[in-house]
């Protein structure tokens, strides 16, 4: 694999973002609609397939709606034929009973402590690890970081059972701390993607600071940091969202239910509620659990977008 | 060398000292949380264990029984069918990208639309798909008699449960495979296109011998990261068949390590398992890797 850095894939409108602003525009013949005017047949392609990619829209987003539209009928309506698309009569209730029919509030508590002590430790962890992998000097700094990159390869699954019994000694099943250990020690992933994006800083800046006599702690907050900022955050978001939405460690150190996580939570409100189908009441806990998420998609859309695009120069 | 060596050792030092207080923390994660379990499972994997007790050694009776286990060998077999999915995904979210390629309206939209599954939980998305497969009033059937078509039980019916997970991890997972290509789309550089062109190439000609190998780094990417993804198949399967599925159909083989491991205790023979696994996703990888390096020769 060649490792590109990550100047080369700038998506197209990414001008106004963050991350554009340390990247070089993408030149103006990339941009669309903009331009020679498109002659007749390009449009009509166009319109083929802007009515094809709005079918594959709908495919894409029907099922969030038809579970939101679900979580707002009653039990019964549920089972109406032909289907209701719009419930009639629109019941709320759902959304009011599921907090007592689960316990959502301490599931989304819960997934915040995990989320967030993993995601702002190891995020410290690693930008200060991806600094010294890309900037500093130190024997065998490519061999371990190689064999770090490597360890991605191994399945969670190959490890975990070990992994269980070492925190079943030391009594901390069915505690969050299982979760949280591995995580803030850093994420190699992230170590990799700001060491990309650290080769494009020039060493001299780190050169003339370190003549100066400046601690390498502070070079980096005063000088790295600043410039990396925008692929930290983006590498942020991402991570926040895989810890949120993970499940497979969850569920094989959390039993007690006030101990769940928000995904347990609402899977093991549908094992409970699909025997007494329940399907609104489910619809509703997962549409709750859904919408964080969606949220935090929606506001940094771009960044993620970005990060994800820039994902693609690794290959 | 004007430096004198002893100001110049002591400074590389000091560099050596800060680079390694930075480095320590991955480090010192890995050799706890990976390294050490991966050593521990190599050994418990030749022993019995309920994971309560200490293991006790019992040479290679895992592996025996493994061999003779049927479940196990039809788990590892629908892990495996699943893998249908990654190339009808990766075709599909190659479309995607050359029709969001072109020049018209609306692009950004529909690029939001297609990646709003990939950032959905798997939990929720499995739960509500579920919903969608019920035989009598799910969305899916409900589509379908639109058109006549009397669908199954899908997650019932041993014939048709594991096409419908494939079916949920296709739309799940398009939408980050059309991001990843539509970026490489957009760094080929335009003058390979015109130059074909001037050389009177075709639309289709253009695609194979320019687009298709410019976006092989992509796929080869996504090749791996899929196949090492598909191999761990867990969340799906737990939420939308919880018991394995109509005759064990949809187990997929984490899903088998963790119902030995977990619910009945087999902790020594789980391991076995899991460590067939971590060997059979390193050995694919590195086979691609292989067929990669050599396919890369053959286009220089």
């Amino acid at each position: 694999m060649t490792l590109h850095t990550p100047v080369q894939t700038a998506p197209s409108d990414a001008t106004d973002s963050t991350i554009a602003q340390v990247l070089p525009r993408v030149p103006k013949d990339r941009r669309r609609v903009s331009g020679p005017r498109l002659s007749r047949s390009y449009r009509a392609v166009n319109a083929v397939l802007i009515t094809v990619l709005s079918i594959g829209g709908v495919i894409m987003i029907a099922p969030l709606l038809w579970t939101f539209s679900t979580s707002l009928k009653t039990k019964e309506a549920v089972f109406a034929l032909p289907p209701q698309w719009i419930p009639d009569p629109v019941v709320w209730d759902n959304y009011v009973r599921v907090w007592s029919a689960a316990p959502l509030a301490s599931g989304i508590w819960n997934s915040i402590i995990v989320s967030a002590s993993v995601t702002i430790l190891g995020t410290i962890a690693s930008m200060l690890a991806a600094f010294a992998f890309a900037k500093l000097r130190l024997p065998f700094k490519n061999a371990i970081f190689l064999t770090l990159l490597g360890a991605i390869m191994i399945p969670f699954p190959t490890i975990m059972i070990p992994q269980f019994s070492m925190f079943a000694s030391a009594g901390l099943v069915d505690t969050l701390w299982p979760l949280i250990l591995p995580g803030i020690f850093g994420n190699i992933v992230m170590v990799f993607f700001l060491r990309q994006y650290l080769a494009s800083v020039p060493d001299s800046i780190i050169e003339a600071a370190k003549i100066d006599g400046a601690g390498y702690t502070r070079i980096f907050f005063t000088l790295i940091f600043p410039v990396i900022r925008p692929a930290i955050a983006a590498q942020f978001i991402l991570w926040f969202m895989g810890v949120w939405n993970d499940y497979l460690g969850p569920i094989i150190y959390l039993n007690s239910p006030e101990k769940q996580t928000l995904q347990l939570v609402i899977a093991s409100l549908n094992m409970t509620y699909a025997s007494q189908t329940d399907y609104p009441l489910i619809m509703a806990g997962s549409f709750i659990a859904l919408i964080p998420v969606l949220v935090v998609f929606a506001v940094f859309q771009k960044q993620i977008i970005e990060s994800i695009a820039l994902t693609g120069a690794k290959g | 060398m004007t430096t004198p060596t002893p100001r110049r050792s002591r400074l590389h030092r000091r560099e050596h000292r800060a680079a390694l207080a930075f480095v320590a923390a991955p480090v010192i994660g890995f050799l706890a949380f990976t390294g050490y379990p991966l050593v521990y499972s190599i050994y418990a994997s030749f022993t019995t264990w309920n994971g309560l007790g200490a293991p006790v050694p019992n040479g290679v009776d895992n592996f025996v029984e493994m061999m003779g286990d049927r479940y196990f060998w039809q788990s590892l077999g629908n892990t495996v069918f699943y893998m249908i999915g990654i190339p009808i995904g990766l075709v599909i979210s190659l479309l995607l990208a050359l029709a969001l390629n072109r020049r018209m309206r609306g692009l950004t939209f529909f690029r939001t639309v297609y990646y709003v599954p990939v950032v959905s939980s798997l939990a929720a998305v499995a739960i509500l798909w579920q919903w969608a497969y019920n035989g009598d009033f799910g969305l899916v059937n409900q589509v379908l008699s639109i058109f006549g078509i009397d669908g199954p039980n899908w997650l019932q019916n041993a014939a048709t449960a594991k096409p419908a997970i494939i079916i949920m991890a296709v739309w799940k997972g398009i939408g980050y495979s059309m991001l990843l290509y539509l970026a490489a789309l957009q760094s080929v550089p335009s003058h390979l296109y015109e130059a074909a062109s001037l050389d009177g190439a075709g639309p289709l000609a253009k695609f194979r011998y320019i687009t298709v190998p410019m976006l092989s780094p992509v796929t080869f990417f996504l090749v791996v990261t899929n196949i090492i993804g598909g191999a761990q198949i867990f969340i799906e399967i737990n939420i939308m068949t919880p018991t394995g599925g109509p005759e064990f159909s949809t187990a997929s083989i984490v899903w088998y390590i963790w119902q030995k491991a977990f619910n009945y205790l087999q902790m020594g023979y789980a391991t076995a398992m899991a460590l067939v696994l971590g060997v059979m996703v390193f050995i694919v990888t590195a086979v691609q890797f292989r067929i990669n390096r050599r396919f890369q020769f053959a286009i220089d």
